[in-house]
């Protein structure tokens, strides 16, 4: 599939905002004053910044709050409702926490709503039984896992956070290795995708196109797999970074920026990946992946 | 509403004769000229004189090679559009309402008015059987020429998809695959049409019918009684004394 900067920008930052925001609305970090509208701030920025990104890949953005309408049937939309109530219910906790108030069930709520946010985003690609890939338990968990693990190393949470780095490293091979045998087990062959199968073996003959057209650039992005094998490993070892990081170095903004920094590069770097190794059924018709 | 309308009065779709397509493209042409005029945004092309041309099509016409379990290989051409699924993934995953199934015939459309152009029904779609038109900005797909087949402005005859009325071979047919006694109904069952990539449970309408067995040949060629020439004259008489050596 073709990694979109927008969407991978979204993923990653949103995913990062609604982590910090659900450590800061169940109160596991209690900044207060000064110190609480600028955490409040950022979870914000990252996570309106990310839900904004998205709007760049759609064909017509003016129209996006149609999406709000379908949340019976869409994940997407679901997803818009769920991120605008997440939104809206941190308010009131960030309002009193800059008042030194500590959060309570109100900050519950909104924490569930900010990890369902990132659940459903995760949803739009797990439901898709057109990309193997994708289409398993593990796509959401690693969603959820990269959200906690990132909003625990903004919440400067030493401990918790080299756990989660370290889970989240380890859930991310064995995304790795579950993901490289999803297509085959799903069995969609170019003899089941054109029911040829049943009078011998197909292959193909001639294209029906010379030039590219929009499934080719969309769905059969194989220029993005080059440099999968390094991208793995930059990724495994950014996300396990911070828990080096956080527990070897003493404490402090330059550990923790540090820390920051590196699973941010780990984010990208594996959400890259999710996108360029996904390979879609589509393909089958044109003899690629 | 993108929810499925779960049972629909008729299942409008095409049967496709792999047996007798012959790989023309006329269907692709008729297709996107239809699609270029009257309903929704007209299908676009970039770059369509210059080093990388590229279009929006509703229909592609691939050709494979099939290797049967004996005997020689064979060309079958295929043609690629949407099946109008009785359980269209495309129309689920929908965010505004804008990809949608009729109840009345079981059409799957897009109102171009509500797509937000975000692609994913691209993604659910197995077929690719959708594209986004990069100058409208929105999702195009095969409407089964809707604006054709009740379109009473129209002679009879012509009242049937563009790809359908123009095939030269008739490897196209149009009907209510619903009725068991329809004539495409009839068609698929006397030819064991069958569905594309079944085991992901999108119940197709449309139907594809495999080609036919190949006579078996029974001499080495249909032109060997032609080829056994009597050799007369001068090379008669070669033929004669060399083949005594």
């Amino acid at each position: 599939m073709h990694p979109a900067p927008s969407v991978i920008l979204f993923t990653v930052l949103s995913g990062l905002g609604f982590g910090f925001l659900a450590f800061l609305t169940l109160g596991l970090v209690q900044p207060q004053g000064l110190a609480a509208f600028l955490s409040f701030g950022l979870g914000y920025a990252l996570a309106v910044g990310g839900l904004v990104a998205s709007t760049f890949h759609l064909g017509q953005p003016t129209r996006a709050w149609r999406a709000f309408s379908q949340w019976r049937s869409s994940w997407l939309s679901r997803e818009a409702w769920v991120s605008v109530a997440a939104l809206l219910a941190c308010a009131p906790v960030a309002l009193r926490a800059m008042g030194g108030v500590v959060p309570g069930g109100w900050g519950l709520i909104a924490a569930v709503l900010c990890l369902g946010t990132v659940l459903c985003t995760s949803m739009i690609y797990a439901q898709l039984a057109t990309v193997p890939r994708w289409n398993h338990w593990i796509t959401p968990v690693l969603f959820l896992l990269f959200a906690l693990a990132g909003g625990a190393i903004l919440a400067g949470l030493r401990v918790p956070a080299g756990v989660l780095s370290l889970a989240l490293a380890g859930m991310l091979m064995t995304a790795f290795r579950l993901g490289d045998g999803r297509f085959a087990a799903r069995g969609s062959t170019l003899a089941t995708a054109t029911g040829l199968g049943s009078i011998g073996t197909p292959r193909v003959f001639e294209q029906p196109h010379t030039g590219g057209n929009y499934l080719m650039r969309e769905m059969i992005h194989v220029v993005g797999r080059k440099h999968s094998q390094k991208l793995r490993a930059i990724a495994v070892v950014s996300v396990a970074l911070p828990a080096v990081i956080l527990w070897a170095l003493p404490g402090g903004i330059v550990s923790n920026g540090l820390a920051v920094a590196a699973h941010l590069a780990g984010a990208l770097a594996a959400r890259w990946l999710f996108f360029a190794e996904a390979e879609h059924v589509v393909g089958l018709y044109y003899g690629q992946r | 509403m993108t929810c499925l309308p779960g049972h629909t009065e008729k299942r409008l779709g095409l049967v496709i004769d792999l047996d007798t397509c012959v790989g023309c493209q006329a269907c692709v042409t008729a297709c996107k000229g239809w699609n270029d005029q009257g309903y929704g945004a007209p299908l676009s092309d970039q770059d369509a004189y210059g080093a990388e041309p590229s279009g929006t099509f509703l229909n592609r016409v691939h050709s494979y090679e099939v290797q049967p379990f004996e005997g020689a290989a064979q060309v079958v051409n295929f043609p690629r559009s949407c099946l109008h699924c009785e359980d269209a993934p495309c129309v689920t995953v929908c965010p505004t309402g804008a990809s949608y199934k009729r109840h009345e015939d079981g059409i799957v459309l897009v109102n171009e008015s509500a797509c937000i152009g975000c692609g994913l029904c691209a993604w659910a779609c197995p077929y690719g059987a959708r594209e986004m038109d990069a100058d409208a900005g929105v999702m195009k797909k095969c409407t089964l020429c809707v604006d054709r087949i009740y379109n009473e402005n129209l002679p009879t005859e012509d009242r049937e998809p563009a790809c359908v009325r123009t095939c030269p071979t008739g490897a196209r047919h149009f009907g209510d695959l619903g009725d068991p006694t329809s004539e495409v109904s009839l068609l698929v069952a006397a030819r064991g049409g069958y569905d594309l990539m079944p085991d992901l449970k999108t119940r197709p309408t449309n139907k594809y019918l495999p080609p036919r067995k190949k006579d078996a040949r029974t001499d080495a060629s249909l032109l060997a009684p032609l080829l056994d020439l009597q050799a007369v004259g001068l090379a008669g008489w070669l033929d004669r004394v060399l083949g005594k050596i």
